[in-house]
């Protein structure tokens, strides 16, 4: 992360730029509906540039739900608001076919970022995809020593996550915002350079002062794209991705470090259906296997670089026999069941029903279903979520080990709770881009995402280590989170999304 | 003299109707609670003879410490006073300045009123712009900090000063966004625009009432500028022995908040005195919610505690008879 902060970056070869010029002069569209009245003079005009209240660039899945959010809010569903991300299949009718396996890209949401998909409205065209609910999680060791057993009806829910492939969340958001009256433009281009000036007064400008005046006198942030294009907006949301270029424009600086491992994900097929969710840690780093639906499951192995290149290039039927091992007996043997102790019973409280579940070992892989990607890890976290008229949400602003299956849910979250702020800023009569209403959406959002970034580094830097009187510690863990109910009914609320804070929620 | 006769509240109260409102420049003791409701020509037979539109509103909306004067006669003291808020009017868009307690209260009052107005013109409060269409004027409106949100909510809004300066800050900031520099800012008095024969649909005077000269007559102006059945807003500070070391003791001298002397705890209104002024206003008082303040979060928070900081919602009564 020695990215030196640069305002303007070298622009693209010139074939790619006239053909991005093309690109957007067919692609780039106003999406209304009746109830905007928008009209398309004010995008082409020659002096100034369009002019939005906020400007997403990244329509990633968190940039696509903070403008669904947005959408489904009656206080900030009038707002014009700008996508930006040069992906050309944006803004296209997304048709997912059914009869494909599984995209090894696929994430899992908790029970709350599943209600708030609900609450944009994107939940139902999830449901109409592919999607598996799961409602028992597995985790062991290659010690053998303990295991631990999650069941959703110890919390007295039916689930405890969905896993649902990248794209679907992504295309679904997409379709709710389009259905809805926020009134949207796409820009398929990358963000080149962003620009700022202090606010002064905008005495003897005029009735209606232009867009350009207003940028001058610091109302408005100016976005300069790879095509060429200017966008002027009041806010601008940093929703692109742990590289986040609006993060490097706006100086915000971040912390972090590269765990030494990288992470195969590939999907999988089984002969049977699987309604659990397995992770097993070995010594490199874990092996997740999580349900996708029609007897496919997702695979994401995590183990240090050089193995990580082997594993990828090795055939397919080493790698199947690789995973079956590392899910089963390879690197250590099974934990034992051992019968719940009645005489402990007292010291353990009401003894939820996963207590007294055995060990399973997960469902053998019979085939590899699409190919496998790699991709390194890190841990990564903005100083700031906000500055001068800029937000920042989801990767942009923390990246975290996928060992939980956090990193998506976070973003939701931080999407949630931007949208929140505006509306209620929106309520309040203040203008958007003040920078109290955003540090509120900051004080609300960097204490959860740290604690989680902390509870998620700690697991990873306990798991990493191979060391006897460890191993024993991690087994007492295990078995901690096994027995004690009131301690397992605490970790899956936190992992669910019901409490943002580990402790004191 | 003065304070030889025992009358009860309501005895002053009427009593005060009928009098020449002028106050004397000096500040009156503090020691008298009644001096203040019902300042009354008596000892001051000069002032007598000044008609009551030259009475002075302070509508200084920082918690500045302006005692009852007169316009046409202000002294070296009064200078002193004008200069010292001058100094400080520039700090009124500073967050963390000496209006911080200002800004800090400032998304609790708007909540407030936002749900009151919003029920009162029957307006849908999930509307961004509920306000358009409404005249609103906010009589010591200061740097304009509770103007330009409400001309962010739709309202067409005028904000008037007896401080100059605060107008001409209030103007400057509002300039910069094209949807407040509609506001209209005037350095002027409830008193003249009365006069001027201008009416509102909503009257806003927060905390204005403890550094006015005569509750009575400025509550009088406030109802002559509400429009029959509009909405008047008012939000003081409480005189309770709570609000004395809260908002004195603690604001001024220990937490240095505010500058001393800001408030005279004299000047301080009861829930019930708001009341009384404002019914014998025309105004029926419908609603009154208090603002706390919590040390740990450093937010405030709307709650039926009126005990320190309180704000009166009333509707004026209609020239019909009573509603």
């Amino acid at each position: 992360m020695n990215r030196v902060l640069v305002r303007k970056l070298s622009s693209n070869v010139c074939e790619t730029k006239i053909l991005r010029r093309t690109c957007s002069t067919d692609v780039t569209h106003k999406v209304s509906t009746s109830g905007s009245n928008e009209s398309f003079a004010k995008k082409n005009s020659t002096d100034d540039g369009p002019q939005h209240d906020i400007a997403i660039v990244g329509g990633g899945m968190v940039g696509i739900a903070l403008a669904a959010s947005l959408a489904s809010k009656p206080l900030t569903k009038h707002l014009n608001v700008a996508i930006i991300d040069n992906n050309p299949l944006l803004g296209r009718k997304n048709i997912i076919e059914k009869g494909n396996p599984p995209d090894p890209r696929v994430s899992t949401v908790t029970p709350a970022t599943i209600s708030f998909l609900k609450d944009t409205g994107a939940w139902k065209y999830i449901e109409e995809q592919r999607h598996a609910y799961f409602d028992k999680m597995q985790v062991w060791d290659y010690s053998g020593l303990g295991y631990t057993r999650y069941n959703a009806n110890d919390v007295h829910q039916d689930v405890l996550g969905c896993v649902v492939e990248n794209k679907v969340l992504q295309s679904s958001q997409l379709s709710c915002v389009q259905e809805s009256d926020l009134q949207k433009t796409i820009y398929p281009a990358r963000l080149n350079a962003m620009d700022m000036l202090p606010s002064s007064s905008l005495t003897g400008l005029g009735e209606v002062p232009s867009t350009t005046d207003l940028f001058m006198r610091g109302r408005l942030a100016k976005l300069e794209l790879s095509d060429g294009n200017s966008v002027y907006a009041k806010l601008v949301v940093g929703a692109d991705g742990s590289k986040s270029q609006v993060r490097e424009l706006a100086g915000i600086k971040t912390t972090g470090w590269n765990y030494s491992q990288n992470a195969i994900i590939c999907t999988v097929e089984h002969t049977v259906e699987n309604y659990t969710a397995w992770q097993r840690f070995l010594p490199n780093g874990p092996i997740a296997l999580l349900p996708i639906g029609d007897k496919f499951s997702n695979i994401v192995w995590t183990m240090d670089p050089k193995e990580a290149s082997d594993r990828k290039s090795m055939n397919e039927a080493d790698f199947i026999k690789a995973v079956n091992d590392a899910l089963d007996s390879g690197y250590g043997p099974h934990p034992e069941t051992t019968s719940s102790r009645d005489s402990l019973s007292w010291l353990t409280g009401n003894v939820t029903i996963s207590t007294k579940e055995r060990f399973k070992t997960p469902p053998k892989v019979v085939r590899l279903s699409s190919e496998r990607m790699m991709f390194p890890l890190s841990l990564r976290h903005a100083k700031d979520y906000v500055s001068k008229r800029v937000a920042l949400v989801g990767d942009s602003a923390h990246t975290v080990h996928p060992l939980a299956g956090q990193g998506v849910n976070l973003g939701f979250a931080d999407a949630c709770a931007l949208s929140k702020a505006i509306a209620e800023g929106i309520a309040l009569g203040t203008d958007i881009g003040e920078a109290n209403l955003l540090k509120r959406y900051e004080a609300e959002r960097k204490p959860a995402n740290m604690a989680m970034m902390a509870v998620l580094d700690g697991i990873q830097k306990m798991y990493s280590v191979d060391f006897g009187p460890l191993n024993a510690l991690r087994a007492a863990a295990f078995h901690g989170a096994h027995y004690i109910s009131p301690l397992k009914k605490r970790i899956i609320s936190y992992a669910s999304g019901e409490q943002a804070l580990p402790l004191f929620s | 003299m003065l304070f030889s006769k025992p009358m009860n509240q309501l005895q002053r109260l009427l009593l005060s109707a009928r009098r020449v409102s002028s106050s004397p420049i000096t500040p009156p003791p503090s020691c008298l609670l009644h001096k203040r409701l019902f300042s009354t020509s008596d000892t001051d037979a000069s002032a007598a003879s000044l008609p009551s539109s030259h009475q002075t509103v302070q509508t200084l909306e920082s918690k500045a410490s302006n005692k009852s004067r007169n316009t046409s006669s202000t002294t070296s003291l009064n200078q002193d006073e004008l200069a010292k808020f001058s100094a400080i009017a520039d700090t009124w868009w500073h967050s963390e300045g000496p209006f911080k307690p200002l800004h800090l209260m400032n998304p609790t009052r708007l909540a407030f009123i936002r749900s009151t107005l919003c029920r009162h013109f029957s307006k849908d409060p999930s509307s961004a712009r509920p306000f358009e269409g409404l005249r609103f004027i906010d009589v010591g409106c200061g740097g304009g900090l509770l103007s330009e949100p409400l001309a962010r909510m739709g309202a067409t809004v005028t904000g008037v000063d007896a401080v100059d300066k605060n107008v001409k800050i209030a103007r400057l900031h509002a300039d910069m966004d094209p949807v407040t520099s509609t506001i209209e800012y005037q350095c002027t008095t409830a008193e003249k625009l009365v006069d001027e024969g201008r009416t509102f649909d909503a009257v806003l005077a927060l905390e204005v009432i403890e550094h006015v000269a005569n509750p009575a007559e400025f509550c009088k102006s406030l109802s002559a500028l509400t429009i029959p059945n509009g909405a008047t807003l008012l939000s003081t500070i409480n005189r309770s022995m709570r609000a004395y070391a809260s908002a004195i003791v603690a604001a001024e001298y220990i937490l240095r908040w505010l500058p001393k002397g800001t408030h005279q705890w004299s000047s301080f209104l009861t829930p019930e005195e708001v009341t009384m002024l404002l019914q014998r206003a025309s105004i029926d008082v419908k609603e009154m919610a208090g603002f706390v303040f919590n040390p740990i979060t450093g937010r405030w928070l709307l709650s039926d505690d009126i005990s320190v900081n309180f704000i009166a919602y009333g509707t004026k009564r209609s020239d019909l008879g009573d509603i």
